[in-house]
């Protein structure tokens, strides 16, 4: 398994660790909940570490980059980050990943860890104009630090410039304490936050930068349990989870992420055809009623009739309850909130909610 | 501290004796490694449990878990308050945090169990 360059700062926290996309990484520090928690009301710190990053620039890098992506990357101006999707000639969704514009001719694209390789295929594989495409993944260390307390917690560490001024789905390359870093306003976690990219080399003392302040603040390191619980509850999907290589963007709501008008991407022939023919599954989210837990997996029926499947799904540390997200048929409409799960053996009521959860 | 009045399971249940009626729940190295328990699914008074057959589950924010019968029997008493408070199995998993009392059909079934040092040795080269 890899190990990202702060595998031993976790070891000295004491985490437990959990195999995710091929990378031993921290799955608590103290608990699920409390981490959680802490993102929701005060500041937490991931290491994620994990996610892959290419560098592409040069010639024929906007029709390389645009011709992958469902959105649309002329809407990117230099320090802006866009959220879209690969999709294969089918239409099923490669991965989901962020687009940052660095310059004219020169984005970072950062994937999913369990894609990387997958991902860097297929860019290279559609690299017909000789664009320089570089896996630095390994040299290119990812820490998040996020909840409402990220701003006042960051801003001390960036003389240069008052953080609260970047926007959401913004980045500026700036220096944290000194540590070269590009400052990006995103985050997976539904709460104001910064993923901060720094050279490999720099991740500890990028951490150790932050993590007395975090601790300061009343905040913790974070894992992916709560990432992941974090994501869910703001309604976030995730690759491999909620949506595959046979998944196509209308499927999991990710519609509003493929642009078709007056542009040429991979998939949208595919894509418009499956319009045009009727999309038939659709991603909900839904409550438990009862106390039980849906898990991925599990089978989703409305009144007696089998209807689709849990993609994800977890008790919610904020509401206090179990949610998820399901795919089910399209036919159902959601004036009929009701639905029945099977857990192990038995269906367990719950009701079809809108997304997010918070 | 694992208990040394206590039997146990290699799926980290234990099972406290009294006359033929033993109680049973999970061990404090297994809430350790499980966390954030948030319910735990328990069979009704009169139930029949089989040793070493599967009895109910434990639910936490990151999975389900599976719980095991240390002995075979009737199922006499069933800590109700679990369902508003399953926190407990994480606080107090050897006094609060207890399941099941069963009446045993078979008392020797005991002795196929861990003692105390079997079982911390068993954790031991679980975690080795």
């Amino acid at each position: 398994m890899k190990r990202t360059p702060l595998y031993q700062v976790h070891e000295s926290l004491n985490a437990k660790f959990t195999e995710f996309g091929g990378w031993e990484m921290p799955l608590q520090y103290s608990s699920i909940v409390k981490e959680h928690l802490s993102v929701r009301t005060n500041v937490g710190l991931f290491d994620l570490s994990h996610m892959g990053e290419f560098d592409v620039s040069g010639p024929g890098v906007n029709e390389l980059v645009q011709k992958l992506s469902t959105n649309d990357i002329g809407r990117l101006t230099d320090g802006r980050v866009l959220y879209t999707l690969f999709c294969n000639e089918t239409g099923g969704i490669v991965d989901d990943l962020l687009i940052y514009r660095r310059a004219d001719d020169h984005y970072m694209l950062v994937v999913n860890a369990a894609n990387i390789d997958k991902d860097l295929t297929w860019v290279e594989t559609h690299n017909n104009a000789g664009t320089k495409v570089k896996d630095v993944s390994e040299n290119t260390a990812l820490i998040a630090l996020q909840g409402p307390k990220s701003i006042e917690i960051l801003n001390p560490f960036v003389p240069k410039r008052d953080v609260s001024e970047i926007s959401f789905f913004r980045f500026v390359v700036d220096e944290i304490a000194g540590i070269p870093t590009t400052i990006s306003r995103t985050g997976y976690t539904g709460e104001i936050g910064f993923e901060l990219y720094v050279d490999a080399s720099d991740a500890e003392n990028l951490w150790n930068v932050l993590y007395p302040a975090v601790i300061e603040a009343d905040g913790q390191p974070v894992g992916l349990g709560a990432r992941d619980t974090l994501r869910l509850e703001a309604g976030l999907r995730l690759y491999g989870m909620d949506m595959d290589d046979d998944t196509n963007p209308f499927e999991v709501g990710l519609g509003k992420f493929v642009k078709s008008k007056g542009r040429q991407f991979i998939g949208k022939g595919a894509l418009l055809a499956a319009k045009k023919k009727g999309i038939v599954k659709q991603m909900v989210g839904f409550q438990m009623l009862d106390r039980a837990v849906a898990r991925a997996g599990y089978a989703v029926y409305q009144q007696g009739e089998h209807i689709g499947s849990v993609t994800s799904g977890a008790p919610s540390p904020s509401l206090k309850c179990n949610i998820g997200f399901a795919s089910i048929s399209s036919k159902i409409t959601l004036e009929d909130e009701g639905i029945d799960i099977e857990v192990r053996g038995r269906l367990h009521s719950a009701k079809i909610v809108n997304l997010p959860f918070i | 501290m694992i208990p040394q009045n206590l039997k146990y399971m290699e799926s980290h249940e234990w099972a406290r004796q009294e006359g033929d009626i033993v109680t049973i729940g999970i061990s404090d190295y297994a809430q350790s490694e499980i966390q954030d328990i948030v319910y735990v699914e328990l069979p009704e008074v009169g139930t029949e449990l089989t040793q070493k057959t599967e009895f109910g589950v434990i639910e936490s924010v990151k999975a389900a878990f599976d719980l095991y019968a240390p002995v075979s029997g009737e199922v006499i008493e069933v800590n109700e308050s679990l369902l508003d408070a399953p926190e407990q199995v994480n606080e107090s998993p050897y006094d609060d945090g207890w399941f099941l009392k069963i009446k045993m059909t078979d008392p020797s079934e005991l002795d196929a169990l861990l003692d105390a040092d079997g079982y911390q040795a068993h954790i031991e080269a679980e975690h080795a």
